[in-house]
């Protein structure tokens, strides 16, 4: 299967270019580079949406009528509600800072009211409609406000961005890989005079291609190993710079799954280089003879 | 020559109501019908545009003809698909006018180019490819480029390239255009014993002392796309198809 790789010397005289030469390894670096970036940013993204979603999914706010005079007891209703957990109210004082991050020192004022909210979170295993129900029949007039419901537009946006990195991620490799049929059709150019002795001694198709295949292997896989370096380097900076997956990201790091994907592009790039390389050579010579 | 009686019977090819033209243009060739017999010793000959190349690139399969039917080899080539026609060209040896050798490729490996195609190991290359550069007086140049040899060292690198695989049918297209007088009677002592090996040969030649210095040879006359008509003026014309 993987014979035309392993090609003798006289085979790779025929050629008589050398492997590396021409454009194709530059196109494929770039090209292996732009696709890790954006794929690399597609899986952070993924990776931030994820934990925001698993932050926020069963996290309620409750803000209480009449402020602090019935926080108390309504606290305690909340707790003793079956399914909920980890009910806390929000110190007046956080509020507050949260507010003067807006208003300025106006925030703080004590003539400013501030409501009176409990945050809780609905346990793994309860029935959210059914426990936030009781939460509204225990608290009669609170405004029960769910951070999911709150946080969505911003969750739908970053599923969008990821939706719109792998579709650059695809364009990309499509560009790639019509950028590797380009190079095929020139070098078969260049060599024509080549294929045509070597068909007239009574070389196959075959044969021919396998001389192609295996230099547009040798210059995808030497270009995608490139870019990819190039690409690492750039994210390792990110990294360490915490610009990137640190506090652009709010935190999110990628994981060794998404390490591995990224590692995975270089050799599947190389693959579909060879591939269409192949396919595109293979139907110039039947075209052309 | 070689061609005795049972290789009259045994047609290397057959050229039934062949047509060419290319494009849309008036037709090249017209209405050939002879055949080639094995072992027989041919020489093409006819004026400049007769058509000789052309009806050479039927023969070794670079061109397919417009109309009519080619058989080499007792098989009828009408309707071969692709990737059956290297198995054939792999049985014919060709001399091209203008060489045709791979100029970035050593003479050694330029000859070795058949042997190697056919899937002969390196081993089973190294010392019949000598031999041949040898034979063409090329020994010490086995590792020039063809941009380094005159167009006579050329023209000798093409024509082993061409025997080194002891094709079935050697086709030559003026293959002593080049070289002086000694070594164009080498290469026909080197065609000639091919053809006693058993090697049809097909010769396109203005070359009147390579014809007369050869006996027994016979003789496709060329004159605008069609074979002569060969009574009287044709040496030893080939057999019609219809007498076979």
């Amino acid at each position: 299967m993987f014979a035309w790789l392993f090609a003798s010397p006289s085979e790779r005289r025929l050629l008589g270019s050398r492997p590396l030469q021409g454009p194709t390894p530059w196109i494929i670096a770039i090209m292996t580079f732009s696709i890790m970036i954006v794929a690399a940013a597609g899986l952070a993204l993924t990776e931030t949406s994820a934990r925001v979603a698993a932050g926020v999914h069963a996290r309620y706010s409750l803000q209480v009528p009449n402020g602090a005079r019935d926080l108390a007891g309504v606290l305690r209703t909340v707790r003793s509600t079956p399914g909920v957990s980890g009910a806390e109210a929000v110190p007046e004082a956080e509020m507050r800072r949260t507010l003067e991050r807006w208003l300025g020192p106006a925030g703080a004022s004590a003539d400013l009211p501030v409501p009176a909210l409990i945050t809780f979170d609905v346990s793994p295993r309860a029935d959210r409609a059914a426990v936030t129900r009781r939460v509204e029949a225990a608290a009669p007039g609170a405004k029960l406000l769910a951070h999911e419901d709150a946080l969505g537009p911003m969750l739908r946006s970053l599923r969008a961005m990821e939706w719109l990195s792998l579709m650059l991620v695809l364009l990309l490799g499509g560009a790639a890989a019509a950028a590797v049929v380009l190079a095929a059709r020139g070098a078969l150019d260049t060599h024509r005079f080549t294929i045509d002795v070597m068909h007239g001694i009574g070389a196959t198709d075959e044969q021919v291609t396998n001389l192609f295949q295996r230099k547009i292997a040798i210059d995808a896989l030497a270009g995608s190993l490139f870019g990819a370096a190039a690409a690492a380097l750039v994210l390792g900076l990110f990294a360490a710079t915490s610009a990137f997956a640190g506090e652009l990201m709010g935190g999110a790091a990628l994981g060794i799954t998404d390490l591995l994907l990224l590692a995975a592009i270089p050799l599947v790039l190389t693959a579909l280089a060879t591939g269409v390389g192949r396919t595109a050579v293979l139907a110039s010579l039947r075209a052309a003879l | 020559m070689g061609a005795g009686r049972e290789s009259v019977l045994t047609p290397v090819a057959e050229f039934d109501s062949i047509g060419l033209r290319y494009g849309t243009g008036a037709e090249i060739l017209r209405d050939l019908d002879f055949r080639l017999s094995k072992g027989g010793f041919y020489f093409l000959t006819g004026p400049s545009g007769a058509g000789k190349t052309s009806l050479l690139k039927l023969l070794y399969l670079a061109q397919r003809p417009t109309r009519g039917r080619i058989s080499l080899f007792g098989e009828d080539l009408t309707g071969a698909e692709r990737e059956e026609l290297p198995q054939f060209r792999r049985r014919i040896g060709v001399v091209f006018q203008d060489f045709r050798l791979i100029r970035h490729l050593s003479a050694f490996d330029n000859v070795a180019l058949p042997l190697r195609i056919s899937g002969a190991t390196e081993e089973a290359v190294e010392g019949p490819v000598r031999e041949m550069l040898a034979w063409v007086g090329l020994a010490d140049r086995a590792s020039a480029r063809p941009p380094t040899l005159s167009g006579g060292e050329q023209q000798r690198v093409a024509i082993a390239r061409a025997v080194i695989n002891r094709p079935e049918l050697l086709v030559a297209d003026e293959p002593t255009g080049n070289v002086d007088a000694e070594m164009a009677q080498r290469l026909l002592h080197l065609f000639t014993s091919l053809n006693r090996l058993g090697t049809t040969v097909v010769v396109a030649t203005h070359d009147v002392g390579l014809i007369s210095a050869t006996p027994g040879a016979q003789m496709i006359r060329l004159e605008n796309g069609a074979v002569l008509d060969p009574t009287g003026t044709l040496k030893n014309p080939p057999l019609p198809r219809s007498g076979g």
